[in-house]
């Protein structure tokens, strides 16, 4: 099974690069797709939480891509949403048990938004839109490529957030003392409104250079 | 522990979208107009409070004595997507033109993280069957309540002009920070 994954053609490599890149720009979950929203708001209040919901994510995406293109053959029609649900719920466990052991402050940080990556509809989405129909190699890269995607746009929000909110950059501050930072940035309306201020930066970078 | 403090708490002060963030998805999208709205929250009422009756069940008799907590995020999926198909069967037979309007959103209620988070916080927050079932309908109501907010400020947007970038997405994440401001207002009012 591994030969066909770790010796693919020149053609296919190229078009594998293409899936990789994919997510991070062109197709990129947070500000182009528009999924799994709620811990784009809920968690970007620094830079390290950004980061690290990011990586979870991404490690997620990668593990639950694999399984389902491997086992896509296999998996009825009628039942395949229950059948990646449950896949992706047994990554998730793994990725939250692991997240426990090794980076418990992290772990506590995020709190119940590592479970929810279960009902993260980007997850659900590239098994239904891609891993399903792709080969195994092809699916990984995408799943890495969204899941970079995602850990961008999420680190992004929260170092704005962060800057502004509470006057650091990954936990340095940066403002001089005595200032007094917006600490509306990291109470929710903050954060609605800086995701949709980079949105709409967003859409205008996107009109003028035509991507 | 008190009924009304929990009520207060799940519709006003931790308001599920807009001081939790969670079920932001359909928050997004379906709040085009307000019957759409309203049929959203009424779903998502109903699944969660059946929802977080079974799954309180499941977890006390079930998930603690044999000790396998570590099925808790697999097993409470599983009692939503159930119900969510359910609740598609109903809505399908017996409300088609609701069917309609909600297209893509309903059988996404079983990744709506709202749902799956309620219980998971009910759980958490060591509520008894009749509090966590009082806790998931408050939650709905205030998800409802949120919604239909939310649709009634976008319809009345949709008559006014606004810069061309702001389009969509970028003006209702803004118009959503108004209204979590103003839900921030009630912070402090339990305690």
């Amino acid at each position: 099974m591994l030969k066909p994954i770790l010796r693919p053609g020149k053609e296919e490599s190229m078009s594998n690069l293409k899936h990789f890149t994919n997510g991070i720009i062109k197709e990129n979950p947070t500000f182009v797709l528009v999924l799994g929203t709620c811990p784009v708001l809920a968690i970007t209040t620094t830079g390290f939480n950004g980061f690290g919901m990011g990586m979870a994510t991404a490690m997620v995406l990668v593990l639950s891509n694999i399984f389902i293109s491997i086992l896509k053959n296999y998996i009825p029609d009628k039942v395949r949403i229950a059948v990646f649900i449950t896949i992706i719920a047994t990554c998730v466990s793994v990725v939250e048990l692991v997240m426990k052991a090794f980076t418990p402050d992290l772990y506590k940080a995020l709190g119940i938004f590592i479970p929810l990556i279960v009902v993260n509809c980007l997850v659900l989405g590239r098994a239904e839109a891609f891993a399903q129909k792709k080969g195994v190699f092809a699916s990984a890269l995408d799943g890495l490529g969204m899941g970079i995607g995602f850990t961008i746009s999420l680190t992004l929000i929260s170092i704005v957030r962060e800057i502004l909110g509470n006057g650091s950059f990954f936990t340095i501050p940066i403002i001089p003392a005595g200032a007094h930072p917006m600490l509306l940035f990291i109470l929710p309306p903050g954060a609605f409104l800086t995701f949709g201020l980079l949105f709409a930066v967003m859409n205008a970078l996107k009109r003028k250079f035509k991507i | 522990m008190d009924y009304i403090k929990i009520i207060i708490l799940a519709i006003i002060v931790n308001n599920i979208i807009l001081s939790q963030f969670l079920g932001i998805c359909s928050f997004l999208g379906v709040t085009g107009k307000v019957s759409t709205a309203i049929g959203m929250g009424a779903a998502v009422t109903f699944v969660i409070s059946m929802g977080n009756a079974i799954t309180h069940l499941i977890q006390t008799y079930i998930l603690i004595p044999y000790h396998i907590e570590f099925l808790q995020t697999i097993t409470f999926i599983f009692v939503v997507a159930f119900l969510v198909q359910i609740v598609e069967i109903i809505v399908k037979k017996s409300v088609p033109t609701l069917y309609q309007a909600l297209g893509i959103y309903l059988p996404l209620i079983t990744t709506n993280c709202a749902t799956l988070a309620v219980a998971l916080l009910a759980v958490q927050n060591h509520y008894n069957l009749v509090q966590s079932v009082v806790y998931a309908i408050a939650i709905g109501i205030g998800y409802t309540l949120a919604m239909v907010l939310m649709a009634g400020i976008r319809e009345q947007m949709e008559i006014n002009g606004y810069p061309k970038g702001m389009r969509g997405f970028p003006m209702t994440l803004v118009i959503g920070s108004l209204l979590a401001m103003a839900f921030m207002g009630f912070s402090g009012l339990v305690k």
